[in-house]
């Protein structure tokens, strides 16, 4: 039996991610990323003696939002509770976060056909951030430390999966579809490399012949979908040989090194792991009431899945193209807006504009959809000038760049450049006939060969007509006009 | 000595200037502070600059508000901006808050003076403030004996008519134990009825800021000017209070007062005190009211429940001093070694003692048999009180079991310590309010204290009842 079919990796995920309220979870703090260190602070979120907290009425709203779209079970009430413990970049020397009584419970998320279930999910303040000088960043050789407390009471999310994820792809779409869910309901930016959304990875391997699960093993800092899905993987391969070879597995947190492509196990942050939960005593219980969550309800957004169906029903598009529109903070709204201004274009060419060149731009830029020079109408304009035959597809390309680079619209540049698109058939007929007169020894190879010859001696002379042409040659008149001139 | 109430209106109506006030109380200070120790920090000049504020606010025929330059004593645990809080502790050598606590605001609103800061036992760890870091303070009665405690500065400084007024706070009887043993009154709050905010915690559900006076309707005066919701503590009330000053001479006619037998009869109680419950409920009763005995039998398990909670919240509450962020550091190699050298250095025996203790009651394994067990007695308690309120309007009870003891008795003995609060402890576990005012003397001519409670926000009806008893305390 060999490695894959012996062992059945176990895995659960835990996910934090950080709630985008306007203002911190317990303090009227700012609740925003890459501010100069230690302003937004105030004698709440440094944990001063004599401060108290104050619940953000806000990031109970959102985590109720999150409820509704994945059919969480919402407690009556819920409670917060102290986790102690002492490191210096939490002010406190303890977390406020909920223990016994969180926030939401069982909830189950639709991955890729698959149910996986939810265990729960719990509000949490997070932690400052230490910057450690010296000793390989590492804060017991460090020759000394920095603390921001910026990020200290921040609002996190943490939501926590049942152990039900048995390979790294699906864990991957686990996360993927949690992310596009989150940024649906508008709760989270979910960047996994700026850290407002964490992935912790708890995998274990259980025989297949055996009920009884195996030594789990936490992984940790995987700052994108594409290094979950490689640490899971490594991860797994690593417990199967350690396993394979006789050696048991250790209980421990590990960390993902994506350059070196393996785990590699962490120090951990007290020797003890006894946190000293008890409910906090500054708080009071949280007890959702239902005019909260029907006003939650009435006011949900469409949900990815949901979406990725509508918009393959109207527009026929591929399941995996409705998923990058939808996945893609703003694309899918773009791409929509985009398309109900259309007249001669087609739904087809927008959605390929919108995952093609418009999402290329974006990633370069950093920029969302909305911040693109060209707008969803302008876009529109340019897929109509596909669709009247004005600009070949490839041409379109050539228009997008310009438009994005000179903030003109479709219509101006194409007048600009003279880009219009050849359709005119005795214009075309000459540039082809003089093509093939000068190629008579490849026409001849085109009727002597194969049919692979055949293509590549007809694929040969479309791009001498169309280079020609200066690249404005109709693509499907010259198609014609040249399959009439080799029958 | 001049009422609080009295000086306000003095000052409100232009006869008094508030800077001729302040002048006389800084003399009392100056006078008799090096001896009895209860002020730790005065703000002299501070309160003659508010004083002479007040007197321009009279002067352009405004009003000042009802405290109108009645200067006010600030337990050291109370925060108020730029002005060094110690709570008695090295821990937190050269720390100023940045902000004001949320009762603090409400004195000055008021048109009160911030006198200065009381000593008390550090982190309000004690019941004779010999828990201090800055020396114990002295009873001013008696200064070989000891004031009571936590807030023993703020006690012995009305006493010794430093200020008519002072703010204390009260986890297990912090307030009332030091109003007895220094002859004031002194009142614990319904929890929630005073906003936390701006007091360092010990533990969080069971502080609560009151007011200490020599007279009941100066008690009542500083309590309703602090009453009140705040929104920056989630627990307090949110619903508009019912004020105790308008009701204070509403008489007890028709009220049934029940005295407690365990805590009045109780083991450890001297009969001067014993004598003094049962005269203030004759006098009740020639006032009209009706009196019973009766029981509170799991009032009994109360000092132990209190010595799990206070200690495991305390135990959180004070992780943050480590030395990272303010207050004393000690320097060490490395970061744990700091925080355990900052930690050594700078609490005391009983807060480390404490803090022990409270970590022991949370630790895994540990909690359902120390945490948890002390939440239910603490459910029981509430639900004892809860029936006997089915019957009685208020309930009566000796504040200490004896009177004010030597400086140095039972520093060595926790245990006895502790049992200064036993008839104190069962109110803060049901958070219910309760009040100690001054009955006579015992036998060896210190003051004895009486204790009125009542259900929680049932303090204009214990008001009602100290003014009553108030009246005829010999």
């Amino acid at each position: 039996m060999n490695t894959e079919t012996k062992w059945v990796p176990v895995i659960g995920l835990e996910v934090h991610c950080e709630l985008s309220t306007a203002t911190k979870l317990f303090c009227a703090c700012p609740n925003t990323f890459g501010s100069e260190p230690n302003t937004n602070v105030c004698p709440v979120c440094l944990g001063l003696p004599g401060s108290l907290p104050v619940l953000n009425a806000r990031a109970v709203e959102f985590a109720l939002r999150l409820a509704e779209a994945l059919n969480f079970d919402v407690p009556a009430r819920s409670v917060f509770a102290r986790k102690n413990y002492f490191y210096p970049d939490m002010p406190k020397d303890y977390q406020v976060t909920q223990f016994e009584l969180p926030i939401l419970q069982d909830g189950t998320i639709d991955v890729d056909g698959v149910p996986i279930e939810i265990e729960r999910a719990h509000l949490e303040e997070d932690t400052g951030k230490s910057t450690h000088i010296g000793g390989a960043g590492r804060i017991h050789e460090a020759e000394y430390s920095l603390i921001d407390y910026n990020r200290a009471g921040v609002p996190l999310l943490e939501i926590v999966s049942r152990p039900d994820i048995r390979s790294a792809e699906q864990a991957r779409g686990y996360a993927s579809e949690l992310r596009a869910v989150l940024l649906a309901i508008g709760i989270s930016d979910v960047k996994m490399e700026e850290g407002s959304m964490r992935v912790d990875a708890n995998i274990s391997l259980r025989a297949s012949e055996s009920d009884e699960f195996g030594v789990k093993v936490e992984i940790k800092n995987m700052n994108s979908l594409r290094s979950l899905g490689r640490a899971i993987t490594h991860e797994i391969e690593r417990q199967a040989a350690a396993l394979d070879a006789g050696e048991t597995i250790v209980q421990e947190t590990r960390h993902w090194d994506e350059s070196e492509n393996r785990t590699s196990g962490m120090r951990s942050k007290e020797g003890s792991s006894d946190y000293r939960y008890f409910p906090e005593p500054d708080l009071v219980p949280v007890a959702p009431t239902d005019e909260q969550r029907d006003a939650v309800r009435n006011s949900l957004p469409e949900l990815p899945a949901h979406r990725r169906y509508r918009l393959v029903e109207e527009w026929g598009v591929s399941l995996s193209d409705a998923r990058i529109l939808v996945d893609a903070p703003g694309l899918a709204d773009y791409a929509e807006a985009a398309v109900a201004a259309l007249n001669q274009g087609s739904a087809r060419d927008v959605v390929n504009m919108c995952t093609g060149d418009l999402l290329a731009y974006t990633n370069e830029t950093g920029r969302i959809p909305d911040e693109v020079p060209l707008t969803p109408t302008g876009l529109a304009e340019l897929a109509d000038l596909v669709g009247d035959g004005t600009l070949s597809r490839s041409l379109a390309q050539e228009v997008f760049a310009d438009c994005v680079e000179s903030r003109k619209n479709p219509r101006a540049v194409v007048e600009e450049r003279g880009l219009a698109q050849v359709s005119d058939t005795g214009e075309l007929a000459t540039i082809i006939d003089t093509v093939l007169a000068s190629h008579s020894d490849a026409i001849a190879q085109y009727h002597a060969g194969d049919d692979k010859e055949r293509k590549k001696k007809r694929g040969f002379l479309m791009g001498e007509a169309m280079k020609a042409s200066k690249g404005k040659g109709n693509p499907q008149l010259l198609n014609q006009l040249l399959d009439e001139r080799l029958a | 000595m001049d009422r609080a109430y009295e000086i306000a209106a003095s000052v409100r109506s232009g006869e008094r200037s508030a800077r001729e006030v302040i002048d006389g109380y800084l003399d009392n200070v100056a006078a008799r502070n090096d001896e009895l120790n209860a002020l730790l920090l005065v703000s002299a000049d501070a309160a003659r600059a508010s004083a002479d504020a007040i007197d321009a606010v009279v002067a352009q025929g405004k009003d000042p508000g009802p405290l109108a330059g009645v200067p006010v004593v600030l337990k050291d645990n109370l925060c108020q901006r730029g002005v060094p809080t110690t709570c008695g502790s090295r821990i937190l050598e050269g720390w100023k808050p940045p902000y004001t606590a949320t009762v603090v605001e409400a004195v000055i609103a008021a048109g009160g003076i911030a006198l200065g800061k009381a000593n008390l036992d550090e982190f309000a760890m004690g019941s004779s403030t010999e828990n201090s870091a800055f020396g114990p303070t002295r009873n001013p009665h008696d200064p070989s004996r000891v004031p009571g405690g936590s807030s023993g500065g703020s006690a012995a400084a009305v006493a010794a008519e430093f200020a008519p007024l002072a703010l204390g706070s009260d986890t297990g009887g912090s307030i009332r134990q030091p109003a007895a043993l220094c002859g004031v009154v002194g009142v614990k709050p319904t929890y929630g009825r005073v906003s936390r905010y701006g007091l360092v915690a010990f533990a969080s559900s069971l502080d609560q800021i009151g007011p200490f006076a020599t007279s009941v309707s100066d008690a009542a005066l500083l309590l309703d000017a602090i009453s009140g919701h705040d929104r920056r503590d989630s627990t307090s009330f949110a619903d508009q209070l019912i004020p105790v000053a308008p009701s204070l001479n509403e008489g007890v006619a028709g009220l049934r007062v029940g005295v407690i037998e365990e805590l009045t009869n109780g083991e450890g109680v001297a009969p001067e005190v014993r004598a003094a419950v049962s005269a203030a409920a004759a006098a009740l009763e020639a006032a009209g009211a009706i009196i019973e005995m009766v029981s509170l039998p799991s009032t009994q398990f109360g000092l132990s429940a209190y010595y799990m909670i206070a200690p495991a919240e305390a135990s959180s509450n004070l992780a943050r001093y480590d030395g990272v962020r303010y207050g004393l550091r000690v320097d060490g190699d490395d970061l744990s070694t700091m925080n355990e050298r900052t930690r050594d250095a700078g609490f005391g025996a009983e807060v480390k003692r404490r803090i022990m203790l409270g970590t022991y009651a949370l630790s895994a394994g540990y909690y359902d048999a120390y945490y948890g067990r002390a939440q239910r007695v603490r459910t029981l308690i509430t639900r004892d009180f809860d029936r006997v309120y089915e019957n009685c309007d208020v309930l009566l009870s000796p504040t200490s079991p004896t009177t004010a003891f030597k400086l140095g008795d039972r520093t060595a003995d926790p245990m006895a310590m502790y049992q200064s609060d036993v008839c104190t402890i069962p109110t803060n576990l049901a958070g219910h309010p309760a009040m100690s005012l001054p009955w006579g003397k015992g036998a060896d001519g210190m003051p004895v204290g009486v204790q009125v409670l009542a259900p929680a926000l049932g303090e204009p009806t214990m008001f009602r009842a100290a003014r009553v008893i108030e009246d005829a305390a010999p």
